[in-house]
């Protein structure tokens, strides 16, 4: 806001200009390293190092790493697990930011005794390790019934997720000025049609920042994934841990570069088209 | 409760009552089913899963768990175990380089795009990246530009310098270094996010007033900016040194906590306990050791936002 009054006296362009380039280098160097032996040969990396320019192009380490390279001794690629990740995320992100929405609304607005408490244990939940809940989620997980499956991953980070997405509707809804649910209220409007009408439409901002956070988040979740789930009902995060480890017996990197790209892949482009909603997403869920 | 009554009886909803009368009858009762079950459930699982994993921390639990109180048997033997030793002095050597190399990265990368830079979005972008991809990832590419057979060491060799070496990774002294390195790759753009935001926020008027006193820009910084943002410092050291406690998956995927257990953190030892040995108790009260550290941090911090919310908005 103050750039016209500060740097009158601008030093050094060219240093730092040149400091910011060798920084953007550096934080690029693993992607690209990564991106160039996607499509190397393994005898290629082998014989030079992981840095380098590809002498052939192999391509074909995509479709094998899709489709038919072996993790853990099933040989389909990381395809099923990359479909795991999907069915685990897309359903745990919806269900988790439409119940903070409604959480975060009957939080700050809707007020009830003990609402200021209970926002408070919510919160909590966001710092807690997540290694403070593994031993009680194993266990209601077995009495569930959904021991090994997708479906109690998705449980799992609807019920860890809504301590994030309550947090971010109810700082966001607390801005609503009170006397526009007052008048609501007047003209006769409940609980839902106040929510349905007043609150939702004023949402998407908050909504989108929730979703992209709590995509993210999931996606790249590990911890869970891989101690609830197991061979063919992993998420890629897991997946790519086995994958190393067969990589590790027999070096293939360039498969392996390109399975790691591939499941970077999704939120790499959530990132990139909505890296705004994402930062925000990151402070709030951050400072708070 | 307020909002409950006021919703049941408006003055206007009486006039049109008895032609959905049902619906009136019917909205309280519907407003606490969907209201509380949400409220509850993430409510009881925190209070709940804390006091269960504390209290089974407390039992003679193994494979299963188990209801005999053995006091605080589990703890002295976890804290007494050369790997609850080594992941908390690990623990201490990362918490410290990776807060201060982040912070210092984060700082200097806010202060030099903050010079009216071209392409100031698109360097941002870059820097930030890392943050939006999982650890696991990230992990696994430094672990093969860390290996000396195939990684840097072997670049550099290659390219004529025959005895340079970079070996870290494998080297029990240095590994947990490159934890350090591979970590503040990861969070330094998102320090540097946190700072520009305050540096970008300080009043305008005291840069007017410090060049009117012909002040340069470093110097500028330094007595004026930097200090209107120290709370922002204090916040990203916190949430860096919380970042550490819980770093899992990055140590996971770059050195498996070795060589032979050189890169043990916390919970990496909480999860080795309670699923490869199967030792519920010992594994709980490593959570709950995990957690009492994490509340080392937390709580002074806290208490710290309190004391400067009740000294009102004056100091930013």
């Amino acid at each position: 806001m103050s750039d016209a009054v500060r740097r009158s006296a601008p030093l050094g362009r060219w240093v730092i200009y040149a400091v910011l380039l060798v920084f953007a280098g550096f934080y690029l160097v693993p992607l690209f390293v990564t991106a160039l032996n996607s499509v190397r040969t393994a005898q290629d990396i082998g014989s030079t190092s992981v840095v380098g320019w590809p002498r052939d192009w192999a391509f074909s380490n995509f479709p094998q790493a899709w489709g038919s390279y072996c993790v853990a001794r099933r040989c389909e690629g990381i395809s099923p697990y990359m479909m795991n990740s999907i069915l685990m995320v897309v359903p745990a992100t919806i269900i988790s930011t439409l119940l903070g929405a409604l959480n975060g609304y009957s939080i700050s607005l809707w007020r009830f005794r003990g609402d200021n408490w209970i926002f408070g244990i919510i919160t909590l939940g966001v710092f807690l390790p997540e290694q403070m809940k593994l031993v009680p989620w194993t266990l209601v997980v077995r009495d569930l019934g959904l021991s090994n499956t997708l479906t109690a991953l998705v449980v799992i980070h609807v019920v860890q997720g809504i301590s994030f997405t309550t947090l971010f509707c109810r700082n966001y809804y607390v801005a609503i000025p009170p006397e526009l649910l007052k008048a609501a209220k007047i003209d006769g409007a409940g609980y839902f049609r106040i929510f349905w009408r007043i609150v939702l439409p004023l949402s998407p901002p908050i909504l989108i920042v929730t979703v992209i956070w709590q995509f993210t988040h999931i996606w790249n979740e590990f911890l869970y994934g891989v101690t609830f789930t197991s061979g063919a009902q992993q998420p890629v995060t897991a997946a790519l841990i086995a994958l190393s480890v067969s990589v590790a017996e027999a070096p293939q990197y360039g498969i392996q570069s390109a399975a790691v790209l591939i499941a970077a892949l999704p939120t790499l482009l959530v990132y990139l088209f909505g890296g705004k909603y994402f930062l925000r997403g990151l402070t709030a869920g951050a400072v708070k | 409760m307020q909002g409950a009554s006021a919703a049941t009886a408006p003055p206007a909803a009486k006039v049109v009552a008895p032609r959905r009368s049902w619906r009136a009858a019917l909205e309280p009762w519907l407003v606490h089913l969907v209201l509380w079950p949400p409220l509850l459930v993430s409510v009881v699982h925190i209070i709940g899963f804390t006091g269960y994993t504390t209290w089974i921390s407390f039992t003679s639990s193994t494979l299963v768990p188990e209801t005999e109180l053995v006091g605080l048997r589990n703890y002295s033997a976890v804290l007494a175990s050369r790997n609850w030793t080594i992941a908390t002095n690990n623990l201490l050597i990362f918490g410290a380089g990776f807060v201060l190399l982040t912070t210092a990265t984060g700082l200097l990368l806010a202060i030099l795009l903050d010079q009216r830079i071209r392409a100031e979005n698109v360097l941002r972008t870059i820097f930030l990246y890392p943050m939006a991809v999982s650890f696991v990832v990230t992990g696994t590419v430094w672990s093969w530009l860390l290996n000396p057979s195939i990684g840097i060491q072997q670049l550099v060799r290659s390219l004529g310098w025959e005895g340079f070496r970079f070996d870290w990774v494998v080297d029990r002294d240095m590994a947990i270094y490159t934890i350090v390195i591979a970590g503040a790759w990861q969070a330094s753009g998102f320090a540097m996010a946190l700072f520009l935001a305050g540096i970008r926020s300080v009043d305008a008027d005291l840069y007017k007033a410090a060049q009117i006193d012909g002040a340069g820009p470093w110097r500028i910084y330094r007595r004026v900016v930097l200090p209107a943002i120290w709370p922002i410092f204090i916040a990203v050291m916190v949430i860096l040194l919380q970042y550490t406690i819980k770093t899992f998956d990055l140590v996971r995927a770059l050195t498996g906590g070795g060589p032979g257990i050189a890169t043990q953190l916390p919970s990496l030892v909480v999860y080795d306990l309670m699923f490869q040995r199967g030792l519920l108790g010992r594994g709980s009260a490593a959570a709950v050791l995990m957690l009492l550290y994490l509340l080392a941090v937390l709580l002074p911090y806290f208490a710290f936002v309190q004391w400067r919310k009740r000294r009102g908005p004056r100091n930013v």
